[in-house]
């Protein structure tokens, strides 16, 4: 009876959006409304070929699902991948204007490339890490099968159908122009419904847990959906021009609607890629370095001070704007407060390896989350500083916040990510270990070396940039035009592209590690492994 | 240090998630410390600035510091600081201006900085120019290179809807009036002006049309007429580009090349003292007359 209301569902869209495709306005949303015609076809073929075939035996609804984990863990390297080579190769069009070819216009020049590669990084590299892991960590910390049955399945292919439709929106012109919010409103509200299937699962999973307690990375996750969702609804209130274009119009105005923006682009930072994160970290650096998390007291704090906190330090992305003072002040105020929650976090983390540290020297996977964890401690004390009004009057717009940006980004999100791969590719496919050790340790030496040239560059051009424009002579005349500032700028372009290079470089090599470690790595012998039961812990 | 070490011997929670346990540490002092005064730091500085919001407005903080009351100070102090030679800048003989040396060099100096500002986005930021905007460092000027006329073509711009008294010429394209092979002609003649023609026999042929057509605006001799801002076709400097294909381009379409107008009275947003500073300052840069 299910399959036949796919098969009329799925029929239905399928149907819907050839004829939305009919009568497009607009190449974005005709070549979307295709997209989604041939998913929803090929969805309905699928159905249509297994209805009459006998059901396989139900799933052991003992056992973890994994499944669906694999596959996160598959799409969050593949994506990595696309949005590092995406953000080296809009930082070398920076450097070199003359990468915006003309044959590609306007399709590859800098202006669309740039939210592809921000959203494919943040959106699709960070948001699949965080589904995937979210779902391992909630499922062995619960001692409990993932909720919905299938439903999560439904999250991991519409979330990436999702990121599809972003993407070839910003190639194809079809933007909100809202930072970290571009996707048009038809976009919106397919992640809308499949932000909700991942709450569900994930809420239905902790109710259902067979642990007394909750532990602490699933109430960061959790923070980070419930946060999320709420956002993403607020920042994305519009009202579509016409029914078969991408085009809509904002229910908010002026400066309330820059401060929705920013109150939604700070906590997309907030809750996305901090709080979400942390639950990563609070899960994979304790199993890896096999010790206890170093204060029960400290995550309880810090988590709450962290989640009453961000909400408030939107602000401070539109100091000396039309944003009124009060405003500015609050945020500025709340950010310089978040300093120490936000340390509380990589205390927690790095006091975990109190007694385990001579596991640095033998262990790049520990070494990988123990540099994440540092980067995640200079960006929490870096964004405060710069929430300051004085110092924001210096650094605003300039790209000091780009490094600032990058290193939290790289440092910490790319490095915490590619440790819980490491570790989950020998657990999710049963091998006894990773295939290569010292491909990890060159993976590490690449990322590092290209963030610090990265971080480093954008920090010495950032400041010099902030102070060539507010430089003026004795009658206070200013010195430098815009252009100069930008000529100026070239070297440390080029340094900051080549830190790109490298930590493609690095992910790439991780991408073949992970792929050997699946075909060649041996086996653990233990088969009970493969499908652990879901019992509690002692 | 040797707290770290007794860590070990700390007691857990009791809790454990799939072999994950916790110890019951309590918080770092000084983290607790740090983080209370970032608390109190916080509360005494939304006393001192404009932070709470109540029913009609915000509290404004016993300094009374606003960010635009800020911006506002850093200008009027600059302004006053400058006032009485800004008065003078405006307001003197515009040709005295160069005999006043301390005079001279804050109309260059400030000259310079509304140019990088306003200018330098079509001309450069080192007046160089670029195709379809002219270079300001040469002798050749389009509509005259004396301060006096630097000011006026500033002051009112060129070809601009705006200001009433803006330059104005208008060069027909020729592609409507001449046959292809006339413009072919016409285009070898010019390249002979200042150079060599790609087809010597068209250029000769081209001259009588060249005559005919061109010279009421470009003068006899090809030199041109800055009242009408054509430009001198001798000199072998090129607004669009000498070559063969760009001069039957401009030949065949003809060129509109417009400049607004910067003086605030006629639409612009510059002040006397501001177009005059400007004018000075392209004025020194070399190719002045």
């Amino acid at each position: 009876m299910l399959d036949y209301l796919k098969l009329v569902l799925l029929g239905l869209i399928a149907i819907c959006a050839a004829i939305a495709a009919n009568y497009a306005k607009d190449l974005a949303f005709n070549v979307h409304m295709l997209i989604i015609m041939v998913t929803a076809g090929g969805g309905f073929l699928w159905v249509l070929r297994g209805i009459d075939e006998p059901k396989p035996a139900a799933a052991d609804t003992s056992s973890y699902m994994d499944g669906v984990v694999r596959y996160g863990v598959i799409a969050t390297a593949f994506w990595g991948v696309i949005g590092f080579i995406a953000g080296t190769f809009i930082a070398s069009q920076l450097a070199f204007p003359a990468l915006n070819f003309e044959w590609g216009q306007p399709y590859l020049n800098f202006g669309r490339l740039r939210p592809l590669h921000t959203s494919a990084v943040i959106f699709a590299f960070g948001g699949n890490a965080l589904i995937a892991t979210s779902f391992y960590v909630v499922q062995r910390t619960s001692a409990a099968r993932l909720w919905g049955g299938n439903l999560a399945w439904f999250v991991f292919w519409g979330y990436n159908l999702f990121i599809v439709l972003a993407a070839t929106g910003y190639v194809l012109g079809g933007t909100q122009s809202r930072e970290y919010a571009e996707p048009e409103w038809y976009v919106d509200l397919w992640l809308t419904i499949v932000w909700v299937a991942y709450l569900a699962v994930f809420l239905g999973t902790i109710i259902k847990r067979k642990e007394p307690h909750i532990y602490v990375a699933n109430w960061f996750y959790l923070a980070f959906i419930v946060t999320i969702a709420m956002l993403h609804i607020l920042n994305n209130l519009a009202i579509p021009i016409s029914l078969f274009g991408s085009e809509s119009v904002r229910v908010f105005a002026g400066v309330q609607d820059a401060m929705i923006q920013w109150w939604y682009g700070h906590n997309a930072v907030g809750f996305f890629l901090t709080a979400g994160f942390l639950g990563m970290m609070y899960y994979f650096i304790p199993k890896q370095a096999e010790r206890p998390v170093f204060s029960y007291k400290l995550s309880i704090i810090h988590f709450w001070a962290l989640i009453f906190l961000y909400i408030w330090a939107g602000p401070h992305h539109l100091h000396y704007t039309a944003l009124p003072d009060w405003a500015s002040t609050l945020g500025m105020v709340m950010s310089v407060i978040l300093w120490m929650p936000s340390w509380g976090g990589m205390i927690n983390g790095l006091m975990t390896l109190s007694g385990a540290w001579d596991k640095l020297r033998t262990d790049p996977v520990i070494r990988m989350m123990v540099v994440s964890v540092g980067f995640y401690g200079m960006s929490t004390f870096e964004g405060p500083m710069m929430s300051i009004r004085a110092v924001n009057s210096l650094s605003h717009y300039t790209d000091w916040t780009i490094g600032h940006v990058h290193s939290g980004a790289l440092g910490w999100n790319g490095m915490i990510t590619f440790g819980a791969l490491y570790y989950l590719v020998p657990a999710l496919w049963n091998k006894r270990s990773l295939y290569s050790l010292s491909m990890v340790s060159w993976h590490f030496w690449l990322a590092t070396i290209g963030i610090v040239l990265y971080a480093a560059s954008m920090w010495v051009t950032g400041i010099m940039e902030g102070l060539m424009w507010r430089e003026v002579d004795a009658n206070g005349f200013l010195v430098n035009s815009f252009a100069d500032t930008v000529a100026a700028k070239f070297p440390m372009y080029v340094v900051r592209a080549l830190g790109g290079v490298l930590y493609v470089t690095g992910a790439i090599i991780m991408c073949v590690n992970m792929w050997l470690t699946i075909t060649r790595a041996e086996s653990k012998e233990d088969e009970a492994a493969s499908s652990p039961a879901a019992t509690p812990a002692e | 240090m040797s707290k770290k070490t007794d860590a070990n011997e700390v007691p857990t929670t009791g809790h454990s998630w799939d072999g994950i346990e916790e110890y019951d540490n309590p918080m770092p002092r000084w983290w607790l410390i740090v983080f209370y005064l970032c608390i109190i730091w916080g509360l005494g500085y939304t006393v001192f600035y404009p932070a709470w919001p109540m029913v009609n407005s915000a509290t404004s903080g016993i300094l009374g510091w606003s960010t635009r009351g800020q911006v506002a100070d850093e200008i009027d102090a600059q302004l006053t600081a400058n006032a009485a030679v800004t008065e003078k800048l405006a307001t003197v003989e515009l040709a005295s201006i160069a005999e006043n040396p301390e005079l001279n060099q804050f109309a260059v100096n400030s000259g310079a900085a509304v140019f990088r500002t306003w200018c330098s986005q079509c001309h450069g930021s080192g007046a160089a120019g670029a195709v379809g905007f002219p270079n300001l460092l040469d002798d050749s000027w389009l509509w005259g290179g004396s301060l006096e006329e630097i000011h006026y073509t500033i002051t009112n711009g060129i070809r601009n809807e705006v200001s009433e008294d803006a330059h104005y010429s208008e060069m027909p394209a020729f592609g409507d009036i001449l046959e292809e092979s006339e413009i072919v002609q016409v285009v070898n003649y010019v390249m002979s002006l200042s150079g060599d023609p790609q087809d010597a026999e068209a250029a000769a042929a081209g001259a009588t049309i060249f005559e005919e057509q061109c010279t009421a605006c470009h003068a006899e001799d090809g030199t041109g007429d800055k009242y009408q801002g054509a430009p001198n076709l001798t000199d072998a400097i090129w607004l669009y580009g000498g070559d063969y294909d760009t001069l039957l381009e401009t030949v065949t379409y003809s060129r509109f090349g417009v400049m607004p107008p910067w003086k605030d009275e006629v639409g612009g947003r510059l002040s006397e003292a501001q177009v005059r500073a400007v004018a000075v300052y392209v004025h020194q840069l070399g190719g002045g007359q």
